[in-house]
């Protein structure tokens, strides 16, 4: 089945790639977060 | 990736998994364990610790560093990786990752590492590594790989200061044993990769790589390896000397340094492909041995205390 001119293969490495993006933002949001709240707490103590 | 190139019938779960696994070729491993262990070895011989979790984002900004160099490198050398054996099965080489698409993750990955190492570390270390990575991409990769036998002389500064970004990243400045450390590793590069390029050369050669067996000989190169084993042996027991390390570390030097210079020796005694290949793999052996003897020493109570 072909849709918006890409096929279903293409669709499915698409997803795949998408995954990839987000997993590596989640990770990167988690790093960023945890940074933040070992350096404050740092700073407070 | 490059759409085209990806075959078969695998779900998303399995595309996933190739992609990673691309990824993970694609990040050069085999490099990355080295800098990540010297670089851990520097953190962890610092006389200020890091807070833990900083300490893991040191790390993690060290590998990410790493990785954006070997995705940049993939996407600049993709035309001479297809033609040698040691490299066509990268998946640049091979068409699974995009060139371009190894260039995007590597500047990504780049400001993702310089960012992280700022904000855990402070901008001093974020500066050096910013500075390393510069170093290899365009002193190393761009400029010197392709037109001087010197590449891997010169260029191997980046992967010695990944220990000294270290250091930095823990104690705010520069001391003697960073600087050891680096000598160590910038030393022992020539020595490693001249080992590789003498079975190599043929590759080398075909690709228009101007390694030193392929412009100056092998019994030329097999000197030059010989030469630098010895320096490498050499500055491996500055610390010693200097009383940053003590004796389990300077015996450790001292047996795996010999045996280091005995292999390149043999190299030059014998013209064979797999004498270099033995001190090729030696080589990593050594310098695995002697940055965990740094820490054995270490453990063993011998920080800052000369041993005689």
């Amino acid at each position: 089945m072909v849709v918006s001119g890409m096929s279903e293969d293409q669709l499915r490495r698409r997803r795949a790639r998408n995954l990839v993006i987000a997993a590596a933002l989640v990770a990167l949001v988690v790093v960023f977060y945890v940074l933040t709240i070992v350096r404050i707490s740092g700073n407070l103590g | 990736m490059q759409e085209s190139v990806r075959a078969g019938t695998i779900g998303v779960a399995g595309e996933v998994r190739e992609l990673a696994r691309d990824l993970f070729v694609l990040f050069k491993p085999g490099v990355m364990q080295l800098v990540l262990f010297t670089s851990l070895v520097a953190l962890l011989l610092a006389p200020k610790a890091l807070h833990p979790v900083l300490a893991l984002v040191v790390m993690l900004a060290l590998a990410a560093g790493a990785a954006a160099c070997a995705a940049i490198n993939n996407w600049y050398d993709s035309d001479i990786d297809r033609i040698m054996a040691r490299t066509r099965r990268r998946p640049t080489a091979q068409g699974r990752i995009a060139p371009e698409e190894a260039l995007g993750i590597g500047v990504v990955l780049a400001g993702f590492a310089v960012a992280i190492m700022g904000l855990a570390a402070g901008w001093l270390a974020a500066a050096l590594l910013a500075a390393t990575i510069a170093f290899y991409v365009f002193i190393y990769t761009m400029w010197l790989k392709r037109r001087t036998p010197q590449n891997i002389v010169i260029g191997g500064a980046a992967g010695a200061l990944p220990p000294v970004v270290a250091w930095v990243a823990a104690t705010g400045r520069i001391d003697l044993l960073p600087i050891v450390l680096f000598a160590i590793v910038f030393l022992w590069t020539p020595a490693h990769f001249w080992a590789l390029a003498l079975y190599r050369a043929a590759d080398y050669g075909r690709a228009g790589v101007p390694m030193l067996p392929v412009v100056a000989g092998r019994a030329a190169t097999a000197r030059q390896v010989a030469l630098y084993a010895l320096l490498t042996v050499a500055a491996s027991l500055v610390p010693v000397a200097t009383g940053e390390l003590g004796l389990a570390y300077g015996l450790v030097a001292a047996v795996a340094g010999g045996r280091l210079v005995l292999a390149a020796l043999r190299v030059v005694r014998s013209d064979s492909d797999v004498l270099a290949n033995r001190l090729f793999r030696f080589s990593i052996t050594y310098l695995f041995a002697l940055f965990a003897a740094m820490l054995l020493d270490r453990a063993l109570g011998g920080p800052w205390v000369p041993w005689w």
